[in-house]
């Protein structure tokens, strides 16, 4: 137990150490990956029970956009802000869960019902031009370093702070997964019907994690949208968006806890190294390549590459003891 | 009544023709196969830029490059189905959904890959009719009209051939229908190209109303989809009367406010409908 604690810190000091050698754009990509991981994990903390949601790109954009033009227009800072749009995002989450679940529109229903959702509000915030710029986006008002207003020019207070909303997520995956309440939300994964008659409250657990989610994902896309000081509606909302968080999450391993982290660093290092190998030739050959390779990983590899990685292991023979379906510890063995 | 308001409620009940033919094509696919292509609104993508191809770029005659249109998109639809869809057909669902999203991925760029993202049309103006004081135009009147023969003609197929009873009968009951001796994955395969079939057929029409531009399929798609669980999921009667409430929303609210605006009212309607019919508009 010991040994695991000191190479825990040791790692954790590898990681808050590595921003200080490195230069501006890796710690771009590295920023953008513990971001992306945030938001990927907010995802599976619904995901992993089989409510699919493929709407989420609309709890970012609003997590963005409200205190982004707050502050813009009204000069509200974002420490003000950021909590408002949670909470128009937690609102949101109602708003269409509570329908869902009531008449139990459950897998293809909902997932398609949340789609249009994301869609709705990205075409919201096109519609709402005159204030939100529309589809050419909108830029922040900039002040240059403010802790008022959430701003910083250099680099490595935004690598810290995304450290530390990275852990944040990880830690409320890790509540919810030892909490009494994911017993309760297995079983209703497994069989609603029977997880009411056994007298499991399903409008309240779906709920809470539905609310949860969608409150993450919005603090997720308002850091994101501080750190960037640029929204557009394609680039933190609607479909792409809403689909590539399901995608970074499923390749990585929806069900165990770092691996929407994993989906994130590899999505985002495949999608940085096909820009950068193509350039400005040929636009749209990365995404192309890059859809290609997450039709071919979801039929391959279809519960992620964590879970791939451990299966193959454990038929090598390296992993000692059963494969166990708790994610927590699926995680500290691998 | 108002005129414009009149044009706006015909044009309405005329695009809601080819969304009921879209909508007809998803459902017929979703019944038989249990599958939602999210990529649906993106093989009519494929389908616009192959009559742009055929008709505006190499001068054929424009019958002819819609029917190779429909049997072009007909033939990717199949492929999707052999290449993406057969081998994941035991997985969990999720992961049936999220492999057609990868293609939705892999045909917008794809498309912008070979095309750019600019807009393109066919440079083709038919006729404005005039009935009285109100104009119509007779692309989008071709269009209803073939979107209702489109759809006839699937209704007659599925209730007077035998492929049609065995994937009537597919849809009703999965599991009993290798015991009466047919051949599941060959009706898999005919109902995938069907079902492309349609959204080829629509692309076909849409051209002669719309740009074409990759991502047009995310202007249909959701709407599409709004549709189909209205209806009903696999519900193809109520699928086609969706059509034709959420393309008069579309229409009515387009013409008192913003295009945008008519689709957060569309959509704010469906969350209101689902309380009020959570399993389709013919279900109590």
């Amino acid at each position: 137990m010991r040994a695991r604690c000191v190479a825990y810190i040791g790692w954790l000091a590898i990681v808050v150490a590595l921003p200080f050698f490195t230069q501006p754009y890796y710690m771009h990509l590295l920023i953008q990956i513990l971001l992306w991981s945030f938001v990927y994990t907010a995802w599976s903390i619904m995901g992993r029970f089989g409510f699919v949601s493929l709407g989420h790109g609309a709890f970012m954009g609003v997590g963005a956009y409200v205190p982004g033009l707050l502050w813009s227009y009204y000069g509200v800072t974002p420490w003000a802000g950021i909590p408002l749009g949670v909470l128009v995002s937690v609102l949101l989450a109602l708003i269409i869960g509570y329908p869902c679940f009531r008449f139990r529109v459950i897998g293809h229903y909902f997932a398609l019902v949340t789609l249009a959702l994301g869609q709705v509000i990205m075409l919201s915030i096109i519609a709402a031009r005159d204030f939100t710029g529309g589809s050419l986006g909108f830029t922040l008002r900039a002040v240059g370093n403010s802790w008022l207003a959430l701003q910083f020019v250099e680099k490595t207070y935004w690598y810290v702070i995304a450290l530390m909303l990275w852990l944040a997520g990880l830690a409320v995956w890790c509540l919810i997964d030892r909490g009494i309440g994911r017993e309760a939300l297995d079983a209703i994964a497994e069989d609603e019907e029977a997880a009411a008659a056994i007298g499991i409250d399903i409008m309240h657990e779906k709920l809470r994690v539905t609310v949860i989610s969608a409150a993450l994902t919005a603090a997720g896309g308002a850091i994101y949208g501080q750190y960037l000081m640029y929204l557009n509606p394609e680039t933190v909302s609607g479909i792409a968006v809403s689909l590539q968080i399901v995608f970074a999450t499923i390749v990585g391993g929806a069900y165990t806890m770092l691996g929407p982290t994993i989906g994130a660093f590899l999505t985002i290092l495949l999608t940085e190294g096909l820009r950068v190998a193509f350039g400005t030739n040929y636009i749209g050959a990365p995404n192309t390549i890059y859809g290609a390779i997450l039709i071919l990983v979801i039929i391959f590899m279809p519960r992620g590459i964590v879970d791939m990685m451990q299966n193959v292991s454990l038929r090598a023979g390296t992993l000692k003891g059963s494969r166990c379906r708790s994610g927590s510890e699926t995680v500290r063995r691998a | 009544m108002d005129i414009f308001l009149l044009e706006a409620i015909i044009n309405g009940v005329l695009l809601g023709g080819v969304l009921a033919l879209l909508a007809l094509g998803l459902n017929l696919i979703f019944g038989v196969i249990d599958v939602v292509w999210i990529a649906y609104a993106d093989l009519v993508m494929c389908g616009m830029y192959v009559v742009y191809l055929l008709y505006a770029a190499l001068g054929w005659p424009l019958p002819l490059a819609c029917i190779v249109a429909v049997v072009g998109v007909a033939i990717l639809g199949v492929a999707v189905h052999v290449l993406i869809i057969a081998p994941i057909l035991g997985s969990a669902p999720i992961n049936q959904l999220l492999a057609t999203g990868g293609l939705l991925f892999f045909l917008q760029s794809f498309a912008t890959l070979l095309f750019g993202t600019d807009f393109r049309n066919l440079g083709l103006r038919l006729p404005i009719i005039e009935v009285g004081d109100i104009y119509i135009s007779s692309a989008r009147l071709l269009a209803f009209a073939m979107a209702l023969i489109g759809a006839v003609a699937i209704y007659l197929f599925l209730r007077r051939t035998f492929i049609g009873t065995a994937i009537r009968a597919i849809a009703q009951d999965r599991d009993i229908i290798g015991l009466m001796g047919v051949d599941e994955r060959r009706i898999y395969v005919i109902t995938s190209a069907i079902g492309a079939a349609l959204a080829g057929l629509s692309a076909c029409l849409l051209a002669l109303q719309y740009d074409v531009h990759p991502f047009i399929g995310n202007t249909f798609g959701p709407l599409i989809f709004l549709i189909c669980v209205l209806g009903g999921l696999g519900d193809m009667i109520g699928g086609f009367i969706a059509a034709f409430i959420f393309s008069q929303i579309i229409a009515i609210g387009g013409y008192y406010s913003s295009t945008e605006l008519s689709y957060v009212l569309a959509f704010a309607f469906f969350i209101v409908l689902m309380f009020v019919r959570p399993r389709g508009i013919l279900v109590r």
